[in-house]
């Protein structure tokens, strides 16, 4: 069975990649495993300028999730092209560049600089970390604002453009229809969800920066609920991500509308994983009845 | 470093919900192990803890394969732990961290300087250094009488002083306390435990070289996520516990 998957700019393998900020820039994971057997890598959220991120405590693990404030730390997009896209660069493996900004025109600034290189095969536009004090989940979640700052970066970006949808939009489907509008040419859903920790014996949030993003098995549901009903309103590609960890969880995101997944905590817990999910996918669409990937994708919609 | 499946040996409880286990490791895997490093321990095999548990090797025995891992139940995750018995299967990354690297160091007289659940890593760290030939003198400090673990290790292998913050056991204080009232005489320093203390030993013994091992709420545990961070000195960087460290050189990072 083939696994491979067609979408803009991106020739998958197999629809099976490691969501950015879990992942790096892929060394860290390539002591483990051949990159190449990836369909994709979407790399570390890069920022104009270099960013040092927040406070620790950093992390705190919660039932079947965790919460995360690192709060978009990364050396810069022209050190990131640099120092990290070269090593990349010797795998077999589509690139995707999140790019993140305080203001629409450091969105606009990072595009543009990632123009010089042709390492990357495509951007994920994080309209959706909830973590840091300006920018990120608050273009998000009005849908005129998302459709402002996407149609900005499609006019500097020289490859396709998915956007990272936060699910603390009030509605989710709207701000997927603006940024479609706008020029998307797909969509990546869904970023954390905002939480809090308390902790008990010093009597106050457990993250220094009080708020984190929940991500892991917890947020399943709420990823396949989000993609069910952005996959019907839309006509461009989703990329889906949200607590993933069994090749079941991977053909569940399939029914309700993704076209390919990304795993994101799940390689905290088990650094093989994406790896044996692309190893055992084929045994589970057939377990389901499917002869392809394309077959499963928005299965559940017939 | 390498993602094994291994089992129990041994468990037992050795003061105050510290729980000291043994967990059968081949040799080879152990004869590459340096003091100071840590395991990243998966808890449980569902999705109900997604992260693992850092805990640092407190010693290694590479005749009977088998490595000695001491923690203390603060939470879920090591309570949970703490109710496996001989024989469970564990999940590890190990070994991670970069540890003491005293092969690199020229030294004759080590003080050791541990506070709570951060002695642990120094006894075979105080093992290998007596192995090499050098002199070891250890300062360890606990909450109470109840926490004391290791003072009978440790004076095995020479001088050991033993502080309470109440005063319930050995000198009445902190570990810096204690190195005021025994003056010990050392080339460089060796420190493990909480930060504050860490901050401490750092302003006291300016004069000399030493080396201080940090702790952290980690995410990947191989330098992927950026969780563990702590600033350098100069605030212009960071560095990563789980990858950098957890052991720096005293004026490194910023405690």
């Amino acid at each position: 069975m083939t696994l491979a998957i067609n979408l803009p700019g991106l020739q998958l393998k197999n629809p099976i990649m490691p969501a950015s900020g879990c992942f790096s820039f892929g060394r860290e994971y390539s002591h483990f495993y051949d990159l190449s057997e990836l369909g994709a890598i979407m790399i570390k959220a890069a920022t104009e300028e270099k960013r040092l991120g927040n406070s620790t405590p950093r992390v705190a693990e919660t039932k079947s999730g965790m919460l995360n404030a690192i709060g978009l730390q990364n050396p810069g997009v022209l050190k990131i092209i640099e120092n990290e896209l070269p090593f990349l660069g010797g795998y077999d493996l589509p690139v995707i560049a999140n790019i993140a900004g305080s203001t629409v025109e450091e969105y606009e600034n990072v595009a543009k600089a990632l123009r010089q290189t042709d390492l990357i095969h495509a951007i994920e536009l994080n309209i959706s970390c909830p973590n840091v004090k300006e920018g990120g989940v608050q273009f998000g979640t009005v849908p005129e604002v998302a459709y402002e700052v996407t149609r900005r970066v499609k006019e500097q970006a020289s490859v396709p453009v998915y956007v990272k949808l936060s699910p603390n939009a009030a509605d989710i489907v709207a701000v997927a229809q603006a940024v479609e509008s706008a020029g998307a040419d797909g969509l990546t859903m869904i970023n954390t969800l905002t939480g809090m920790t308390i902790d008990l014996h010093k009597r106050r949030p457990l993250l220094s920066n009080k708020v984190g993003g929940l991500s892991g098995p917890a947020i399943k549901p709420v990823a396949i609920r989000m993609i069910y009903d952005v996959y019907k309103a839309v006509n461009i590609p989703i990329i889906g991500m949200g607590g993933i960890m069994t090749t079941e969880d991977v053909l569940e995101f399939l029914m309700a509308g993704a076209s390919a997944v990304a795993v994101g905590t799940a390689n905290f817990q088990n650094p093989m994983i994406c790896k044996e999910l692309i190893d055992d996918l084929p045994t589970t669409l057939k377990q389901y009845g499917f002869e392809s990937i394309e077959e499963a994708i928005g299965s559940a919609h017939r | 470093m390498k993602l094994m499946n291994t089992h129990l040996h041994a468990i037992s409880v050795i003061a105050e919900k510290t729980i000291k286990m043994d967990i059968v490791i081949e040799k080879k895997l152990l004869e590459t192990i340096r003091p100071g490093q840590f395991v990243y321990i998966q808890i449980g095999s569902s999705s109900e803890h997604m992260l693992r548990r850092p805990i640092s090797i407190a010693d290694v025995d590479i005749e009977k394969e088998l490595l000695t891992l001491v923690y203390k139940e603060l939470g879920e995750g090591t309570r949970k732990l703490s109710q496996l018995k001989k024989g469970d299967p564990l999940n590890l990354l190990i070994p991670c961290g970069n540890g003491y690297r005293i092969d690199q160091l020229q030294l004759s007289h080590a003080l050791l300087i541990g506070g709570g659940i951060g002695v642990p890593p120094l006894y075979y760290l105080a093992k290998k250094l007596v192995e090499k030939g050098i002199k070891v003198t250890t300062i360890i400090g606990f909450q109470s009488k109840e926490d004391v673990f290791f003072e009978e290790e440790f004076k095995g292998l020479g001088d050991c002083f033993v502080t309470t913050n109440d005063g319930s056991y050995g000198q009445q204080g902190y570990v810096t306390d204690s190195i005021e009232k025994e003056q010990p005489e050392f080339d460089n320093y060796f420190a493990c435990g909480p930060n504050p203390m860490l901050k401490a030993i750092e302003l006291k013994l300016t004069d000399k070289k030493g080396f201080l091992s940090l702790e952290e709420r980690m995410g990947c545990g191989i330098g992927a996520c950026y969780a563990c961070v702590v600033p350098t000195k100069d605030e212009k960087g960071s560095k990563k516990i789980c990858q950098d460290g957890p052991v720096f050189s005293a004026g490194e990072v910023k405690i």
